[in-house]
């Protein structure tokens, strides 16, 4: 079996591609222990439903979510392949996906901000609103 | 990765060139898939927003806890961890028709064509199942009236709020209509379903609902009404990905049998092909992490 040939001029050089199949199966099995590390994290929050705090389980979902980023690191870089194009290239893939980092900051806390909305009546609770109303009578008398 | 020594005095932008080093059609389902992945983004977020606002929302260890022929057996993430190991496995044979491109092996790539839109198909009868059972699922909840009913999952509406305490589900019992004690009565026993039908038409309101609070039944509030939207558009949004790639995949297979690539002297096609179904698989990590984790 001889190496694929291009005639396309656009193409300056070949990446290596001499490799064996070890480097697939290596990430296969990578991804897959993540994917049983994320399962295992996941049934422990399952089990432990409303006997933890929600800092631990805030931070459990929150070592989920950094594993699945290592395993799009992985599909991307490697069975992708955009780990062996030029820098360049890279950078004008992964730079506009940076956008995100904002983006899932600013929408989960407003979200969040909503939700405070939701439960304080939109800032005036019933309760609230009974509490001004003592102080403004208390003023007045 | 793989470190490549660039000549000396490479002009990248003297025309002729791609200054990425990479084919015309490559770059533009590297820039498809980009802009794909700000869909997802979008729909996520969206949903991530929806759900951080609400107090209340639907346990996925709650909602995804079947397994074909496993009856009512309470299996919470072992399905959708099926669906993500066929994904998963399915990708690897994508890569390894890469590879065997890369050495213009024809039977090579044709074998593992065949393995990945054999992997493509099962994931999605996969989704065809899990959607049919939430569609078709039979939860008892209450509704905004007080009074209990036999709700499936759709983008309308669903079972998945908080569960109801003894008192609040003996009042809304009081509450329930004849016809539709009679429904609920009969989710109870399974598998005799005609005949419990049958009996339990006969039976009084009250012997009903006797029946009903001694089975232990698990009753709950409605859910939010988001989340059958966001399940099945993003899901859905996702499954229509899974089937155009294998349609994709199909269109390759074939083309590799008729020696086209062959011919064009390499397999730059099945490159391509083979990006967007790893991109396909990397959209379902996220939404693997989104759903049913957390």
């Amino acid at each position: 079996m001889s190496a694929q040939h291009f005639d396309n001029p656009e193409i300056t050089f070949q990446p290596e591609h001499s490799g064996g199949t070890g480097k697939i199966w290596k990430i296969f099995w990578v991804l897959s222990i993540l994917t049983i590390v994320e399962l295992a994290l996941g049934y422990f929050l399952y089990l432990q439903t409303g006997k933890i705090s929600n800092t631990v389980g805030l931070s459990t979902k929150i070592v989920i979510a950094l594993l699945t980023l290592a395993k799009a690191y992985y599909i991307v870089s490697v069975f992708m392949h955009l780990g062996d194009e030029i820098r360049n290239f890279i950078m004008t893939i992964i730079v506009p996906l940076v956008l995100f980092v904002w983006f899932i900051i600013a929408f989960l806390a407003d979200g969040n901000s909503w939700k405070n909305l939701r439960n304080t009546n939109a800032g005036s609770s019933p309760n609230k609103m009974e509490q001004v109303q003592k102080e403004t009578e208390a003023a007045h008398h | 990765m793989g470190s490549t020594t660039i000549p000396a005095g490479t002009k990248w932008w003297s025309g002729g060139k791609s200054p990425f080093n990479v084919s015309y059609g490559k770059v533009m389902m590297w820039y498809f898939l980009m802009s794909d992945a700000f869909t997802f983004g979008a729909f996520l977020i969206s949903y991530g927003t929806i759900r951080f606002s609400v107090n209340h929302w639907a346990d996925p260890n709650h909602v995804f806890n079947s397994f074909p022929f496993a009856g009512h057996a309470n299996l919470p993430l072992a399905f959708v961890s099926l669906m993500t190991f066929i994904l998963i496995f399915s990708s690897v044979t994508m890569v390894l028709a890469v590879h065997e491109g890369h050495h213009m092996n024809k039977k090579g790539v044709e074998k593992y064509m065949i393995m990945t839109i054999i992997g493509g198909a099962a994931f999605l009868g996969c989704q065809a199942w899990e959607w049919t059972h939430l569609l078709t699922g039979e939860h008892v909840a209450m509704l905004s009236d007080g009074t209990l009913s036999v709700l499936p999952t759709t983008v309308k509406m669903n079972p998945w709020g908080a569960d109801l305490s003894h008192t609040e589900m003996m009042a809304a019992l009081q509450k329930t209509s004849h016809e539709q004690l009679v429904a609920i009565a009969s989710t109870l026993h399974h598998g005799t379903e005609a005949a419990g039908h049958h009996t339990a038409t006969a039976l009084t309101n009250q012997q009903l609902i006797e029946q009903i609070s001694a089975s232990g039944l698990h009753a709950t509030h409605t859910g939010p009404i988001a989340f059958g939207g966001y399940f099945f558009g993003i899901t859905g949004f996702h499954g229509f990905h899974v089937f155009s790639g294998v349609v994709i995949n199909i269109v390759m297979y074939l083309k590799t049998k008729l020696g086209h690539f062959e011919q064009r002297g390499h397999y730059e096609m099945i490159e391509k092909a083979g990006l967007y179904w790893h991109f396909v698989d990397l959209v379902w990590v996220f939404v693997f992490l989104c759903f049913y984790l957390v």
